[in-house]
């Protein structure tokens, strides 16, 4: 048996009623209803959030940390991702959010936009090496990761081996405070601003690296009411370095391959989109394409189950907000030897999450799908939901899987009962002759 | 060889609408069987190319999946037109896909030789006015 995994996406038993609306949104068929709830299924979970966004009764959550949770270090960094720049409209200049993180109980900030900076520059030399796979795909959003990992395995190559933004922002903010400040690493805490639960989960069980850099994450819904009443006033600092307009661009769709590869790259944001383009590069119909961004929410981050603005707005609030930013590129914004000061390629391989199999045992993989194959035959093909699995194709392999019977079709279950009434009235019928 | 089962696509000529559902399907029960890595990557570009050579080049046909315990077998069978010159069919960059498929980005004469380089066996036979019967295998890794 493997550990259960983590998941910033949860259920809330109390408030589900049992519906279907979440079934069919489920990007990784990831959750059934049974006994009256739903259920997501710990190991094809990728924490997109899509649940949370349809859900009507709010019965699907992100755990993140509270506020109060900063306090556990006697120092705390900010993180926010690019995207919170974007909760504001009209915004002149990031240092009045990163003033307002400071007054609400923050030592001090870093933009992650930085560390996308950094990230943009160790991607474009890393463009630079021979024989990568085609296209390189972006490691930043950490649902398209895991559903790599989980229905395209054969694309894991893809993937860039550069860490996400908020790791290396996390380990540059923590090393420059620490030289600051003269203090131990271990008492600063680093969190990450967070607009989506998947960043929550990727910093509890990281992908591609050993240790996260992180020490949690706040929910941008929760922070938002907390800073609206302090973005009044720029930050003075005078050691801030400013993150460069295409860090903070990497909040919305594109942006990330906008800086990184202007040239010859294609960016798809809205999972169900990710995954239609991601069916074209396995058929090698993309391999003419160097660099592919996925971002699982429309529009990108600023599109993220935790942001409080609409993405339209807020994507606008960031076009009009790098627009007044001078363009300066992490060409040369960025040291090089930043590249090598701190850690940028990943640790550890993106492994295949195997959860899609049907056996381990591939001879009895194959039984069941032949199984499996005989009872879609039988069944409607209705895709209604009722018995708790997204498709009739899932309720099949559900059904092979052991989870439940076929007389959880309730098509299936009124064909049964009407033939059960009509030998009832003919057994009737045979004692009255 | 014992076979395991047997699923049958059917796909129509000149239906752009529905082309890539097959292979689509197909590379979703490899994945349930815990096929990954290169095989499905080799079966993914083969099937997609064979499918749309059905859809663009033929009059009708159908794309037959088999899969034995040690290996996956892709069919494609057609109702014509039949291939005149079959070792020019072969030869890479030749093609003779019509405007309406060209316009969408297909006909770079790589079809066929990109199954062959994917599958670990490949056969074509071909009949001027009866049709085309293209035989791919893949090994499975034990």
């Amino acid at each position: 048996m493997e550990e259960r995994r983590y998941h910033s996406v949860r259920l809330d038993k109390e408030r589900c009623k049992g519906c279907t609306n979440c079934l069919r949104h489920c990007p990784t068929e990831a959750i059934r209803v049974r006994g009256g709830r739903a259920h997501i299924l710990d190991n094809l979970c990728i924490d997109c959030g899509e649940c949370i966004r349809v859900c009507e009764y709010h019965a699907k959550v992100a755990f993140t940390d509270s506020l109060a949770n900063i306090k556990a270090y006697k120092y705390s960094i900010a993180l926010p991702a690019p995207s919170l720049y974007g909760q504001f409209r009209g915004l002149k200049r990031p240092e009045y959010v990163l003033e307002a993180l400071k007054r609400v109980g923050f030592d001090d900030v870093f933009e992650v936009a930085r560390g996308a900076d950094v990230v943009t520059r160790a991607i474009r030399e890393r463009l630079r090496e021979p024989d990568l796979p085609r296209p390189l795909i972006s490691s930043a959003c950490p649902a398209v990761v895991r559903l790599i990992q989980v229905r395209f395995p054969d694309l894991l190559d893809n993937i860039v081996d550069i860490r996400q933004p908020m790791e290396v922002a996390a380990a540059i903010a923590r090393a420059e405070f620490c030289k600051k400040r003269d203090c131990d690493p271990a008492d600063v805490g680093c969190f990450f601003i967070t607009p989506c639960p998947a960043k929550m989960t990727a910093i509890r069980t990281p992908i591609g690296q050993k240790h996260s850099d992180l020490s949690g994450a706040i929910s941008m819904m929760d922070i938002y009411g907390m800073l609206l009443p302090h973005i009044n006033e720029m930050q003075s600092d005078p050691d801030f370095v400013p993150a460069t307009r295409f860090g903070v661009g990497w909040a919305t769709s594109s942006g990330e391959a906008s800086a990184v590869c202007p040239e010859n790259s294609l960016s798809v944001d809205g999972i169900e989109n990710v995954i239609r383009v991601l069916e074209e590069v396995e058929n090698n119909k993309l391999s003419d394409l160097v660099f592919l961004e996925g971002n699982a929410c429309i529009g990108g981050c600023v599109g993220g189950p935790l942001t409080f603005e609409n993405n339209f707005v807020s994507k606008n609030a960031i076009r009009h907000l790098v627009e007044q930013m001078p363009a300066v590129h992490p060409d040369t914004d960025v040291p090089i030897s930043m590249l090598t000061k701190y850690a940028m390629r990943c640790d550890e391989p993106f492994r295949e999450n195997h959860a899609v199999a049907l056996d381990e045992n591939r001879a009895e993989a194959m039984r069941k799908m032949k199984r499996m194959n005989e009872i879609i035959e039988r069944l409607p093909g209705y895709d209604c939901g009722s018995c708790g699995s997204p498709t009739c194709a899932t309720f099949a392999e559900d059904i092979v899987r052991g989870f439940c019977t076929e007389m959880d079709c309730i098509h299936l279950m009124r064909e049964r009962l009407q033939v059960m009434a009509q030998q009832m009235v003919e057994l009737a019928q045979t004692r009255r002759e | 060889m014992e076979e395991l089962f047997r699923t049958v696509y059917p796909v129509e000529a000149a239906d752009y609408t529905s082309a890539g559902q097959a292979s689509a399907d197909i590379k979703r029960k490899l994945k349930q069987l815990g096929v990954g890595g290169d095989v499905l990557r080799r079966v993914a570009v083969a099937s997609y190319e064979v499918e749309l050579n059905l859809v663009i080049h033929s009059m009708g046909g159908e794309l037959v999946l088999t899969v034995y315990p040690e290996a996956v077998q892709l069919v494609s069978s057609d109702r014509g037109p039949g291939i005149p010159d079959l070792e020019m069919a072969m030869r890479e960059g030749y093609s003779t896909a019509n405007e309406e498929a060209r316009s969408l980005g297909f006909g770079a004469g790589m079809g066929l030789p990109n199954m062959k380089r994917n599958a670990d066996d490949f056969s074509i036979e071909s009949e001027l006015g009866k049709g085309t019967t293209i035989t791919m295998r893949f090994n499975l890794p034990l």
